[in-house]
Parts: structure tokens; C-alpha cells; sequence
């Protein structure tokens, strides 16, 4: 069983933060050479979007492969990967309130109510501060078990962030995307169901 | 009681990529290794630069349809584009137009006409005196160009053919070859991609028969060698690589109106005031021009040409949207 040390842990913990600010390089890099297509805006959104929905995946299988390999040391860096899917949140719900709307939070408003899969995706992004917020070791210490109560709202948010995504796409009927990342969500959320169905029969 | 772990369910790869796109990546692989065996050459035709410069079309600017936006560059005009034929991405059409084969195009023109004819490219290009329109494009997506297109107004080919009494509408249809085409593998839409038009919308002067921009013939990925210009509409209306024309007593059943008849109504003229599900419409962004920090622009009713307006007096266009 692999059980790094403390100096390896710093390292890979490291490691993982650079590559989950790839993404956002990625965006620079192609944004200074005049690359983000047509549409810079648009191309910003979409993959902001992507990445957001890509970490809440790596986050919500932390558990699972944990208990699949035994290495507890992933937990460690459950937090941090939780936190890069706030940040990709932040990115795209950014990219909508200054692209599309420039800050014109009445037609913001609007749009949420007239639009459900902009109205599902901003609950997903509001339910994610409340967990962002309370991330750190004090505010774990401090709520104690209400803490793990809080944090699943991250299942809701799951399937509120899948549900938006279908939704956008249903428009064009471009399916493929968002069917295998509700594969993924159904194994990840299916995993919980079966661990505590297991809890539950000892 | 042991029971089984979890398992990730590996997606299929045919679920992540469409059969025909990769089959035409591998193609498109293979003919490559072909192409540096035999010195290049062969391959001039089928894997062209989707952006090079076409055979150059004379036409005369059309001072009555000059819009007075700034053109859009060529480069975003011929990179960013709804061609579903060729993919979803907007990339696509210019990645995998490349092959399509518009020498010996032909289009067939029959229905409620008295006259029903086959026309090749060639006497396309000469049935009426060539036109440069710069017309204002808007997507339904919430994005504009004004493009610089060339062609005659539609009318004078429905004079050619004379329409029977019978012909109530024209319907569009584009070609559907999924060997040339490796987006007609996927289920989207019910190929060939349909497109109608009420026969007055199409008699109107705006509506253009169109086979050429900025100056050259049309680029495979806009829609090579002939397609329709609908300015008022949204772009999706103005069908591409147009096969056949024909004309009907009956309302053509439209593609994306089949796919989804409460997103996309068989009018579908831009109209600020009715919302899509997805895309608000009320306001636009012009590509090359509304950046990082500017407003999006509004959008205006009929697309900014109120002149069509009397095609649809006395009728309800949120209800016809």
C-alpha cells in the first residue's frame, strides 16, 4: 500500500494544484495568441463550464477510489480538488454575469426566470458557496457532524450541474457530452448508494 | 457478505465520438500517409486548405441591400460556422468540408412548376446578373456577422421555372452524402436537412440565391456552391449545398422544426421579443466587434430589415415564431 510521508504528500499535493490550473493556463495561453475561436466569449464559457463539471467529478470519485485502492492519502487532496470546482464555477458564472449580461443584474434576473437550465445551473453554483465557505479545518471542527451534512448537498449540486448541462445541449439535441458525464455521475453517486446499502447490512 | 465493488463503466468509444467522424479522422490519417508516399498531389482536391482562396466571382455591388455594418473578416466568416453535416463544433465545417466534391453540382428543380428543370452550377451562376449584398446574419445562438454575399435575388429563378397555382411554398433540401458529409452519421436530425419558405417570403427581393462571398466563389464550409440568404430569419433558415428545389401546395415539414417544434417554429424571423429556451434573443454579440468589454448589442426586429414586415401583417409572430 502507498502511504507517502509528509514531504511526499507536499509534493504531490503540489503536483495536483498545477495541473488543476491547466485548464485556466490553457485559456490564457490561447487567449494571448488570439486563439479562443470566433467567439472568444462563447469559448470561455463552454470550456469554464466543461472544467466545472469535469472537477466535480474528480472530487466526487476521491471516495470511491480510496476505497477501491485503500490509499486514505487521497483524501487529502479531496478538499483542494473541491475547491478548483468552485473555482471553474466562479470562472463560468462570471463569464455569464459580466459577457452576457455586463452586469446588468435586472436582465441577469431575468434571464434566470425565463431560462429554467440557466435558473438550474446558478442554484448548483449558489448551493457550491456554502460548502466553498466552510472548507477549512476550523469551520470542519466547528459544525463537527453537521459538517458531512452540509457537504452533501454535493449530490444535489451533481445532478443539478448534469441537468443544466443536458438541458443546454437538448437544444441542438448534442447529446454524446453530456450522456457520459452522467455516466460517470450515476457510478460515482451509484458507489455511495451501494456503500451504504453495505453499511447497512453489518 | 462479500459482495461486488463498484466498477467505473467504461464508455463506449463510439458514445464520446461519432462513428463517422472517427472513421473520416482515420480516413483522413490514412490518406495523409498516401499523400507523402506519393510526393503530395494527389491529395490537392480532397484535403485542400478549407480556407483558400476560391475562383475570383465578378459582381456588382447591390447599393439597395448595402448594410451599413462593418463586414466581418473572412478569417471568422469561414471558421465559424453551423454546418451539422460536418460536425457540431463550430470548427468542423471548416475541419471536414474539405473533401465535399461541388464540380459536377447539379440542382433539381420541380414540384408545382411548370417548367421543372435540373441546373448545373455553371447555369446557376449565369441565370440572373450577379449581385455583392452585404447582409447582417444573425444566429439563433445569439451571435452576428454581416457578411458580403454574392447572388441574385431567389425570385428570378422561381420566374424561370413558373410556379403553378398550386405552389403555396418552396422547400430546400441539402445534400446528405454521409461519405462526404461525417456529421450525417450522428442522429441529430432526420437528414437530408429540409428548409421551406412561404412562396411570397421567397418571391421577396431580400431572399438570395446565393453562390459566392467576399469576392469568390462560396467556401465549402458556408454552404458550397449554391445556398439560400435569409437576412430577416435566423441563420439556420437559409439552407447550404442545396441539391433540390421544390415547390408545394403543402408547408415543407423543416428539419429543426421536426427536431424541436417548440424551439424552432417554421418562420423563425429574429424577433427580439420572443425568447428561445436557450439563447435570449433580445440582444446579440457582432463576432470580430463586441469584445471583452463592451454591452452585447440589441437585436432588432426582422434582423434590422422592417421592409419584409408586410409579409406577415395581421399575424400573431409570437404564436408564428
Amino acid at each position: 500500500m502507498l502511504s507517502p510521508d509528509t514531504r511526499q504528500m507536499r509534493l504531490i499535493k503540489g503536483s495536483v494544484f498545477v495541473l488543476a490550473l491547466m485548464p485556466l493556463v490553457r485559456l490564457v495561453l490561447l487567449g494571448a495568441q488570439d486563439r479562443l475561436s470566433a467567439n472568444p466569449i462563447e469559448f470561455i464559457t463552454r470550456s469554464s463550464g466543461d472544467w466545472t463539471l469535469y472537477f466535480l467529478c474528480i472530487t466526487l470519485a476521491v471516495t470511491p477510489l480510496r476505497r477501491l485502492s485503500g490509499w486514505s492519502w487521497l483524501l487529502k487532496l479531496r478538499r483542494m480538488l473541491g475547491l478548483f470546482t468552485f473555482f471553474y464555477a466562479c470562472l463560468h458564472f462570471t463569464t455569464f454575469i459580466w459577457f452576457d449580461h455586463f452586469f446588468d443584474l435586472p436582465a441577469m434576473w431575468t434571464d434566470i426566470l425565463k431560462r429554467p437550465f440557466i435558473a438550474v445551473g446558478a442554484s448548483a453554483f449558489v448551493l457550491l458557496i456554502p460548502l466553498a465557505l466552510t472548507s477549512n479545518g476550523t469551520m470542519v471542527r466547528m459544525l463537527g457532524r453537521r459538517w458531512q451534512l452540509l457537504h452533501r448537498l454535493i449530490y444535489l449540486i451533481a445532478l443539478l450541474a448534469l441537468l443544466h448541462f443536458w438541458w443546454m445541449r437538448a437544444g441542438k439535441q448534442n447529446f454524446a457530452q453530456p450522456l457520459w458525464i452522467a455516466a460517470l455521475v450515476a457510478v460515482l453517486l451509484g458507489s455511495r448508494v451501494v456503500g451504504w446499502w453495505r453499511g447497512r447490512q453489518r | 457478505m462479500p459482495t461486488k465493488r463498484p466498477r467505473f463503466i467504461e464508455p463506449l468509444p463510439s458514445d464520446i465520438t461519432p462513428r463517422a467522424l472517427f472513421e473520416s479522422r482515420r480516413q483522413f490519417l490514412q490518406q495523409i500517409a498516401a499523400g507523402s508516399l506519393a510526393a503530395g498531389g494527389l491529395l490537392d482536391h480532397a484535403f485542400a486548405d478549407a480556407t483558400a482562396p476560391r475562383a475570383k466571382l465578378v459582381a456588382r455591388a447591390n447599393p439597395a441591400f448595402a448594410a451599413k455594418d462593418k463586414p466581418t473578416s473572412f478569417e471568422d466568416a469561414t471558421s465559424y460556422n453551423n454546418f451539422y453535416e460536418f460536425g457540431f463544433d463550430k470548427g468542423d465545417p471548416m475541419r471536414y468540408a474539405g473533401g465535399l466534391k461541388t464540380q459536377a453540382w447539379t440542382v433539381r428543380i420541380d414540384g408545382e412548376v411548370k417548367k421543372p428543370i435540373t441546373l448545373d452550377i455553371d447555369s446557376l451562376l449565369k441565370l440572373a446578373p450577379l449581385e455583392e449584398r452585404l447582409y447582417r446574419l444573425r444566429c439563433v445562438e445569439g451571435w452576428s456577422m454581416a457578411i458580403p454575399w454574392i447572388g441574385y435575388s431567389f425570385a428570378e429563378l422561381i420566374r424561370k421555372v413558373e410556379p403553378t397555382g398550386n405552389a403555396k411554398f418552396v422547400e430546400f433540401t441539402t445534400l446528405s452524402d454521409p461519405k462526404q458529409m461525417p456529421g450525417v452519421g450522428s442522429r441529430v436530425l432526420d437528414w437530408p436537412y429540409v428548409e421551406g419558405l412561404r412562396i411570397d417570403e421567397a418571391n421577396h427581393p431580400l431572399a438570395m440565391l446565393c453562390v459566392g462571398m467576399y469576392g469568390q466563389t462560396l467556401l465549402n464550409q458556408n454552404g458550397a456552391p449554391v445556398r439560400m440568404v435569409l437576412p430577416w430569419k435566423y441563420g439556420f433558415k437559409s439552407a447550404k449545398s442545396i441539391v433540390r428545389i421544390r415547390f408545394t401546395e403543402t408547408q415543407p415539414q423543416t428539419a429543426w422544426n421536426r427536431s424541436a417544434p417548440e424551439e424552432y417554429g417554421f418562420y423563425s424571423n429574429v424577433n427580439p421579443d420572443v425568447a428561445h429556451p436557450r439563447w435570449s434573443q433580445a440582444t446579440e454579440r457582432r463576432i470580430g466587434e463586441d469584445g471583452f468589454f463592451a454591452k452585447k448589442r440589441k437585436t432588432l426586429p426582422f434582423n434590422g430589415y422592417p421592409e419584409v414586415a408586410s409579409l406577415y401583417a395581421g399575424m400573431d409572430l409570437k404564436k408564428f415564431y
